[in-house]
């Protein structure tokens, strides 16, 4: 109870301090004059009196702090006491202050941002309830791409119903296209990206919509009305927030279709499941359908039962698998998918693969918070030096060494918090604008944000920041010798040479971790590069798609043949009034870009020969002649012609590296299989027929730095494309050529939507976003490092040349020229920045392991590269020791040995 | 001059000796306190009165001692602290436990004494 008492009545004198003090003050006064008139009583003379009294009572102001002491929280008197005093020494030092905040604004606002990527992609659960639940299944990745990474729709129904371990299972189609939904809401169609979901999708992941609802079964079934659910971005743009958008009724593709829904702002299906795509709107699967005849086209997502472990699945596939087959009407199709079910956490599946890149940039941020710490160190080390004599004067009147520790600590707190606040500030900046880079194909990038998570962490920092820089010129000052201190009256003898030797180690430790990150950024940086130079198989440059809408349909036309001509005619038409434009070199149609989706069908082989186990199929493409001119790609053979049609002799066009895998399996004169006959039939009917035209250069589908796999080109005269992207090779840049081949396009059909002329580059630029978005952060914070490096580098010769001041005037007196001296302070500079180079590179060596998988035919021990590097960090350390170095040479001897 | 010989006082032992004082002389300025603790204790004790300040807030502050303002014998401004019934009741518990420690001791002390003697004894057998 007292204590309770004793603890308010502490905290009250705390803030009452001033009133206290005077009150004891009174006290004390009246105390004294009660003991001298005691004294005078006893028969003292007044001024004896007054000497025995204030001897009787001890210290004055000894009693008052025992007091003050005593009566208020002792600790945080000091602590503001300290404050104060450091908010006062470090305003009268303006320019300090305002380079120490700054280098640590910069180096914790870059610290705060990537803890805010890492944290969003990579340590915080997915954004759906129970994340840990959800599962992607798929099959091991293999080169033919998204076809062999999905299931049919029998597949899934076999897998859904036979499988013990899910609550649920979902999947979407994942062969769409972009721009692959036409708005009719005034004179010209909208186009918009639309994704087809599987019913219960929703519901699995736990999706609630933000206005109407989300798909049930019955939306999904055979001749269901068409309902669709909006993106919430696109409900704001395209149809402007309408509140009651539920229950309108839209023309989209052709159909009435219902909008019954509007999705959260939370839910981003680009973000989740295809970065650096924008979806605008969902559909409903119909899995009974004709979704069941094409093939595989499922991606399944499956929820884990309560209570259910990782392992208990896994098991669980094993005995599923086998039972699942690619149509329930061709039993070969049966039991084709053993060993092509893997489960694996949702969230590896999707950030997995940034692992690596994301540690690597959390230690290239890591660095330059050391870099500036060390810098700071050295500043406030040069700075506390200055003090010394102040300090040992404070250690002299009976301050301990902890409390000139914690005083030197404090001020430390307060420029790493001063910096801390800033960099908050710039990390919100950085993050915004992050989070607004749609183009940058990197996994819920789109749900960056700064959150409690985030603002702990700069917290963390902030103080252990100041613990680091803090601690190394705290520890120095309060270790000095009180008597030699306050005796040390010349400038280049004792303490200060003990602290030229810790301000020498700094810089070089600074000097080493920006080399290590140089040569971090220089290797990713090769790589980049080295990827720009992949031969793609085509040229990007001058190219563009434009998305072409057409109507091939013909009633009634049950072989096919009809279609086939129809769609012939359509396409020649086209390409040969958009060729006629001048500045268009070539042009072609493909139903399927590189590096965007890709689809595969059987596997087309020499005839009679066996085919072996567990090869891929190669992609298809179903292509018009010209296609191949207009992507730059080299052909040996011929073109497709447009006398290729329905009746003549089926013809296809195959990759070098599949011709080459087709050579080796069978005797082929020459081992070229130009001019060969290769047959997907297995009954190898002779009407199945294909006979290999031409081999053309193997072209990089699914991404630039991987390995390009199998191609195969069918004509569009004698197969179904699944859409048709126009491709045209311009002589002029492809933006200047857009509206006319628009305009020309709207001619041929009137019905053309309005779509996006695409150039190819920005396709390679976009599977490039990644790669390039990492190696550009890592070289800023390089150079950020470089930058920092450079400063301390100039701060520490500067200081060491102004100590050294009356050293240098004696010896230019006694006959050292303005060169030498310049020489000389440059070579101690270089002298400390090569064994920092030389150090940094060692370490560099040792750690290159941890970014060799970053990398793309670049080695992580590359020469050249360190070498580049080190040449680069010396020259930089040259200039900042150069400047100095002219005020050195500029010293006159006459006032140098005048001054102290 | 400081008698070198004099006993260095515990913080708790000048605050239960400021209680008893209070009890013993009712109300008393700072003054006052330091004197009669000096001339009870027959100026054994070394006392620096400017630390009675110190007990005193502490005593205040856990309600055990009460203080005011007032005049002294020749009109002169002082404060003046009284005991608490809180206080009183503190006082007695901590004079019960100083009996009970010095008791303590004295027996440690003393028995050990003894026990030398009679271990002496018993260690040289005649």
């Amino acid at each position: 109870m007292s204590l309770i008492r004793s603890a308010t009545g502490r905290l009250r004198a705390f803030f009452t301090g001033q009133r206290l003090d005077e009150e004891l003050d009174a006290e004390l006064a009246a105390h004294i004059d009660l003991a001298v008139e005691d004294y005078i009583e006893r028969g003292m003379t007044p001024d004896q009196a007054r000497r025995r009294a204030i001897l009787a009572f001890g210290g004055i102001q000894q009693a008052r702090e025992q007091q003050r002491e005593a009566r208020g929280l002792m600790s945080f008197d000091i602590l503001l006491q300290d404050l104060k005093y450091t908010l006062r020494t470090l305003g009268r030092d303006p320019g300090f202050t305002t380079v120490a905040v700054l280098i640590l604004a910069l180096a914790i606002g870059a610290n705060i941002a990537v803890f805010s990527v890492v944290n969003t992609l990579m340590l915080r659960p997915l954004p759906f309830p129970n994340a840990q639940q959800l599962l992607w299944i798929a099959p091991p990745p293999t080169k033919c791409g998204l076809s062999c990474a999905t299931y049919s729709t029998d597949a899934y129904d076999e897998f859904r119903v036979g499988s013990r371990s899910y609550q649920d299972v979902t999947g979407y189609f994942a062969f769409s296209s972009p721009d692959n939904l036409s708005l009719k809401l005034g004179s010209a169609p909208v186009t918009a990206t639309s994704i087809d979901v599987i019913a219960n999708f929703f519901q699995l992941l736990g999706v609630q919509p933000a206005m109407g609802r989300v798909f049930r079964t019955e939306d999904a079934r055979n001749g269901a009305s068409p309902v669709i659910l909006l993106s919430n971005a696109w409900w704001k743009r395209q149809f402007n927030a309408d509140p009651n958008i539920v229950g309108k009724a839209f023309d989209i593709n052709g159909h009435q279709t219902t909008v019954i829904g509007v999705l959260p702002a939370s839910f981003d299906f680009g973000a989740v499941f295809a970065p650096g795509t924008k979806v605008d709107a969902i559909t409903p699967l119909n899995l009974y359908g004709p979704p069941r005849d094409w093939g595989n086209i499922i991606t399944m997502i499956g929820r884990l039962k309560p209570g259910v472990t990782f392992t208990q699945a896994v098991e669980d596939v094993a005995r599923v698998a086998p039972s699942m087959c690619g149509n329930n009407k061709v039993p070969q199709s049966c039991g084709t998918y053993k060993g092509q079910v893997v489960p694996a956490p949702l969230k590896n599946y999707i950030s997995g693969k940034l692992r690596r890149s994301l540690i690597v940039l959390w230690s290239a941020v890591g660095a330059i918070l050391l870099i500036a710490c060390v810098n700071l160190s050295n500043l406030l080390l040069a700075r506390s030096a200055a003090r010394s004599k102040e300090f040992a004067m404070r250690g002299a009147l009976g301050a301990s060494r902890g409390r000139i520790v914690r005083q030197l600590l404090t001020e430390s707190l307060v420029l790493s918090g001063a910096g801390a606040g800033f960099g908050l500030l710039l990390a919100l900046t950085l993050v915004q604008w992050l989070a607004h880079q749609g183009a940058i194909a990197l996994p819920l990038l789109s749900t960056l944000h700064i959150n409690g998570e985030v603002l702990a962490w700069t917290v963390l920092i902030a103080f252990l920041s100041a613990l680091l820089f803090g601690f190394v010129p705290g520890f120095r000052m309060a270790s000095g010798n009180l008597h030699e201190t306050l005796k040390d009256t010349s400038a280049g003898s004792g303490q200060s040479r003990k602290h030229e030797r810790t301000r020498s180690i700094l810089v070089v430790t600074e000097v080493a971790l920006a080399c290590m990150l140089l040569v971090g950024a220089g290797l990713l940086l090769r790589s980049f590069v080295n990827v720009l130079n992949v031969d793609l198989g085509f040229q990007p440059e001058r190219a563009a798609a434009v998305k072409v809408e057409y109507d091939d349909s013909v009633p009634g036309d049950k072989m096919g043949d009809l279609t086939a001509q129809k769609r012939g005619a359509i396409f020649q038409q086209i390409l040969s009034s958009v060729s006629a434009i001048p500045g268009i070199e070539a042009a072609g149609f493909t139903d399927y870009l590189p590096l965007s989706q890709n689809r595969a069908w059987d596997l087309a082989f020499p005839k009679g020969v066996k085919i072996p186990n567990n090869i891929d199929s190669p992609l298809v493409y179903v292509v018009t002649p010209g296609y191949q001119h207009a992507m730059g790609t080299q052909l040996r053979g011929r073109d497709f012609a447009w006398s290729d049609g329905p009746h003549s002799q089926l013809v296809v066009m195959i990759s070098q590296s599949y011709a080459r895998f087709l050579a080796s399996q069978t005797h082929w004169p020459h081992n070229d299989a130009l001019g060969q006959i290769i047959t997907s039939d297995p009954k190898s009917d002779p009407k199945n027929d294909l006979h290999v035209i031409g081999v053309v250069n193997d072209v990089h589908e699914e991404n630039a730095d991987g390995d390009a796999g199998w191609q195969i080109y069918y004509p569009a005269t004698q197969a179904g494309p699944a859409g048709a992207e126009l491709v045209v090779r311009t002589t002029l840049p492809p933006a200047t050529l857009a509206t006319s081949v628009l305009h020309t396009l709207r001619d041929v059909n009137p019905q053309q939507p309005l779509a996006q002329f695409r150039p190819i580059q920005s396709l390679v630029d976009h599977a490039n976003s990644p790669r390039r978005f990492f190696m550009l952060l890592v070289a800023s914070f390089a150079g950020l490092g470089l930058l920092l490096a450079a400063l301390g580098i100039y701060g520490v010769i500067s200081y060491t040349v102004t100590r050294q001041t009356q050293e240098i005037g004696i010896r230019m007196a006694l006959g050292a020229s303005a060169s030498i001296v310049e020489r000389q302070v440059l070579v101690s500079t270089l002298r400390l920045a090569l064994i920092g180079v030389f150090l940094g590179a060692f370490a560099s060596l040792a750690t290159a392991k941890l970014i060799a998988s970053l990398l793309f035919a670049t080695s992580p021990w590359d020469g050249a590269t360190y070498l580049a590097m080190a040449a680069a960090l010396l020259a930089v350390a040259a200039l900042s020791g150069y400047i100095p170095a002219r005020r050195a040479s500029r010293i006159s001897p006459m006032v140098a040995l005048r001054a102290n | 001059m400081v008698n070198p010989r004099k006993l260095d006082l515990l913080q708790g032992t000048l605050d239960l000796m400021v209680l008893q004082t209070l009890t013993a002389m009712g109300s008393l300025h700072g003054y006052g306190i330091a004197r009669r603790i000096e001339q009870v204790s027959g100026d054994e004790v070394l006392l620096n009165q400017g630390t009675i300040y110190a007990s005193l807030v502490r005593l205040e502050q856990r309600g055990w001692i009460k203080s005011e303002w007032g005049t002294s014998g020749n009109n002169r401004k002082a404060k003046f602290y009284s005991i608490t019934k809180a206080g009183r009741r503190q006082l007695a518990a901590d004079a019960r436990h100083w009996e009970r420690l010095t008791g303590v001791m004295d027996r440690v002390f003393g028995r050990s004494k003894e026990a030398d003697e009679t271990l002496g004894e018993s260690e040289n057998p005649a």
